[in-house]
């Protein structure tokens, strides 16, 4: 019994210390001229769409959930950010070249296409996040129009 | 017999009709496109090789070779030398790297996903042909279609043989596809 009570206060002991090393923050206060939106002058409920379903992982600016301020789970969001906009920055998309957009475009249409994207363990929380089938096809047959 | 004669006539203009449009759908399926000729040059021969060696992981469905052959292809683009290359191409070419880089990265990262590693390998393609035209190549080149790939929008690919064997189906559909271009060195 002793030894239980120790090993949890070891356990809380180390989940406080997690908290002193929380995360670093994905924010920008403006939106550069190379961004998605701004560089093919999206129609407004495009961009809507991107923002509530890809923006958070995939640009400069995440809207953080509360819990992200809670560790270890903060750490595991980050580096599913870091991961996303390695790949696909839309805040900087205007800056790739116009080959690296149109194979993005591609990329962008099979994963969303293949429903790989938006990430099922992110629209599991981020109900907003999920595309309806009308919000899929819209957002899909727009990102067509911008292949050549 | 004169309406058999009109009957006769009007089917073999329907008929012609037929023909003539189901000829119109094979071009613009099949696609094919004037051969080019490249500059006779080993710049590329280490891209190519392994390029090619890639496209033959995935004919089989080897998708953890393709990984490996992934990763080489990418140290291969890192190792590619500009300098060399003609200045007003240098831009293009460093372009071309570095969207080809990318793929290369990512199928050498998704070694349980042929899927995935087929979806870079088509956009890794045209990078590879593209960069090719332009760098010259030490070998003829054949881009084959095949029409079938990603809900029949098609995908392309390039090979040293004119004999159809598919890296977008492997095994299940080998021979899907014909050769769209010719690629020779002058």
């Amino acid at each position: 019994m002793k030894r239980l009570k120790i090993i949890g206060l070891v356990l809380l002991v180390v989940l406080v210390g997690l908290q002193f090393f929380p995360i670093g923050t994905n924010h920008s206060t403006t939106i550069p001229s190379t961004d998605f939106v701004k560089t093919y002058k999206a129609p407004e409920d495009i961009a809507q769409t991107l923002q509530s379903s890809c923006y958070n992982c995939h640009s400069n600016n995440t809207e953080y959930p509360w819990y992200s301020k809670v560790q270890p789970v903060g750490w595991l969001l980050e580096d599913h950010i870091n991961k996303g906009k390695e790949v696909l920055n839309l805040s900087e998309f205007g800056s790739y070249s116009s080959r690296r957009q149109q194979s993005k475009l591609m990329s962008m249409i099979s994963q969303i296409e293949d429903d790989k994207m938006p990430l099922a363990s992110y629209t599991f929380i981020h109900r907003d996040a999920r595309l309806s089938k009308e919000k899929k096809k819209t957002l899909l047959d727009y990102l067509r129009t911008l292949k050549d | 017999m004169r309406k058999i004669i009109i009957l006769l006539s009007l089917a073999l203009i329907s008929l012609g009709a037929f023909a003539q449009h189901d000829h119109s759908k094979m071009t613009t399926k099949k696609k094919v496109q004037p051969s080019v000729k490249v500059e006779h040059s080993k710049s590329a021969s280490a891209i190519i090789d392994n390029y090619l060696a890639l496209k033959d992981a995935l004919v089989k469905d080897d998708s953890k070779n393709a990984a490996s052959l992934g990763k080489k292809l990418f140290d291969d683009f890192a190792k590619f030398d500009l300098s060399v290359q003609a200045k007003q191409q240098q831009n293009e070419l460093a372009e071309i790297i570095e969207d080809a880089s990318e793929h290369a990265k990512h199928i050498s990262e998704n070694s349980k996903d042929i899927g995935h590693q087929r979806e870079h390998f088509e956009i890794l393609s045209k990078d590879v042909k593209d960069m090719v035209i332009i760098t010259g190549s030490d070998r003829t080149l054949y881009q084959a279609f095949c029409p079938m790939y990603n809900n029949n929008k098609g995908g392309a690919w390039l090979s040293t043989s004119k004999e159809i064997r598919n890296p977008y189906f492997g095994s299940k559909m080998l021979k899907c596809g014909s050769v769209q271009q010719e690629i020779s060195v002058k």
